[in-house]
């Protein structure tokens, strides 16, 4: 690991102004950044140490109806909270899906949004990455691209956002506050990540210094909360990032959707909301063939960036598949293994 | 530029002066303070083996900066056992063959400690599974670990209603 500096920051606008400076970065849970930095793929000269600015870990109900959820806030506590997981259970599904018990146990929300590609041409500083080191190439292209981009990807780079977290969060709307040298503002989640494009490695709409001081859900993302569930197909059943995963949450009267909210995983560099797909649900009856024509819509745009064709199938797959479980029901508790398409087979649960 | 933090390390307070800000957890332990249970596997956060107690959660070392860590309580699986009895989960992992070649076995024991104190498991074989998920076993002894997660949760229970009557 290279060597570098250490400030741990005493206020938000300390942070700010210590994390201006060019090679330096905002050091919370640490558990995506040190794992970069152990293997080069980062090289930071200073760490601006944001795990105890006071305030940054609440959870706020707000007068409004809405949640504010502080930046600082590990991910473990947050799935934990009950208040939390009546109102958002397809948020606590997809936080329990991912990663483990020790990483949860540490990682921040705001650290879960700004977490990199698990694209190991990325990790790999011996391999040429646009997104690593613009204008090297992407030797991903023609690399193992299995689990690569199939939606908004660009020649430049295929690679996408690991989150889960960040998928049903996309799907509700969520807001995240920013302080930056020229104060607060907030943007939209679905802003905050770009599309590679020609510039990859302007990965996100953040300006150096600025720090996600907290998350924001608006009143009407509890209103799904009876219909709301993750889907994650993994290649391996726990620990492992998505090969593609989907966040549905539907608003149903009788048999007919009011409204609808889904967005997939690990198929671009972004969390991807499926607007087409949503509107094909608004006004449907909860059958099997509205589920599909949903599914076509939200994968309409897809192409493979590689080996991958197969993840355009598989996602409108677990589209189909999430709007089947969200219909059914948000069950009373979750699964033994969250977002999992395997359950336990009943009767087996005796044995260890 | 050194640094001072000061960490109670099993019930010890220790002040401990740093004189580069790289050193993890983990290596503070193993390197500086002679504790040699927790283990480095990975030491990229995939394995577990390294898992320690910091303010009762269980957390990977090796992905925690000391530093970041000032002030914190930290528990390994030396600071387990009281004298020459072991720790109840200890002793299940031992009665359960949870464990054949050793190496990932404090990071599992000290995982499992914090997946009884989360309460999220329960009695369900799959749940302590799946909350056991971060802690890697090549041996694949993961039943006896399973049986020795159930078994030591119920004495510790056991412990706790007796101490509260």
């Amino acid at each position: 690991m290279k060597p570098f500096d250490y400030v741990r920051a005493a206020s938000v606008s300390q942070a700010v102004a210590a994390a201006g400076d060019p090679g330096a970065a905002y050091l919370a849970g640490g558990t995506n950044l040190l794992d970069l930095m152990k293997g080069g793929a980062l090289r930071p000269d200073m760490l601006v140490d944001i795990a105890r600015l006071p305030g940054l870990d609440r959870i706020d109900r707000l007068g409004d109806g809405g949640l504010r959820i502080g930046a600082m806030v590990r991910n473990a506590d947050l799935a934990h909270d009950a208040d939390f997981a009546r109102s958002y259970p397809a948020v606590v599904e997809a936080l329990l899906s991912g990663a483990s018990a020790q990483i949860r146990n540490a990682a921040t929300v705001g650290g879960n949004l700004l977490q990199r590609t698990r694209c190991s041409y990325f990790y790999d500083v011996a391999s040429a990455c646009n997104r690593r080191e613009p204008g090297s190439g992407c030797d991903a292209l023609h690399g193992e691209n299995r689990l690569h981009a199939v939606l908004g990807w660009s020649p430049n780079c295929i690679a996408t956002h690991p989150s889960d977290f960040c998928v049903p969060l996309v799907a509700m709307d969520a807001v995240v506050e920013i302080e930056g040298k020229a104060g607060r503002r907030e943007i939209a989640l679905e802003a905050l990540h770009r599309l590679p494009g020609d510039t990859p490695a302007h990965e996100t709409a953040l300006e150096p210094g600025d720090l996600i001081v907290a998350l924001r859900l608006p009143a009407d993302a509890a209103s799904f909360a009876a219909h709301a569930r993750f889907l994650k197909v993994r290649e391996r059943t726990s620990f492992a990032f998505a090969v593609a995963s989907a966040a549905a949450a539907l608003d149903v009267d009788g048999g007919t959707i009011r409204s609808a909210r889904i967005a997939l995983g690990g198929v671009a560099a972004k969390p991807w909301r499926a607007r087409t797909a949503e509107q094909a649900l608004a006004g449907a009856d909860l059958t099997e063939a509205a589920f599909r024509k949903a599914a076509e819509a939200a994968l309409a745009e897809a192409k493979p960036s590689g080996d991958n064709a197969f993840k355009i199938e598989l996602a409108k797959r677990i589209v189909v598949r999430v709007l089947k479980l969200a219909a059914a029901g948000t069950p009373e508790r979750l699964p033994a293994l969250p977002a999992s398409p395997f359950s336990s087979v009943p009767g087996e649960r005796r044995y260890a | 530029m050194t640094f001072s933090i000061s960490l109670t390390v099993n019930g010890e307070r220790r002040e401990i002066s740093l004189d580069d800000p790289r050193v993890t957890l983990l290596d503070l332990l193993r390197e500086r303070l002679d504790l040699t249970g927790a283990k480095k596997g990975c030491d990229r956060g995939q394995c577990g083996a390294c898992t320690v107690m910091v303010n009762d959660r269980r957390i990977n070392s090796c992905l925690a900066l000391a530093l970041s860590l000032d002030g914190a309580h930290v528990v390994t699986i030396e600071g387990l056992a009281q004298r020459d009895e072991l720790h109840p989960m200890q002793a299940a992992f031992i009665a359960h063959d949870g464990l054949q070649c050793g190496f990932c076995t404090p990071g599992q024991i000290m995982s499992a400690i914090g997946l009884i104190g989360e309460g999220q498991a329960g009695d369900d074989p799959e749940r302590v599974r799946e909350g056991m998920s971060g802690n890697i076993c090549r041996c694949g002894a993961y039943r006896g670990i399973t049986e020795a997660v159930l078994e030591a949760q119920e004495i510790l229970a056991e412990q706790d209603r007796r101490s509260a009557a």
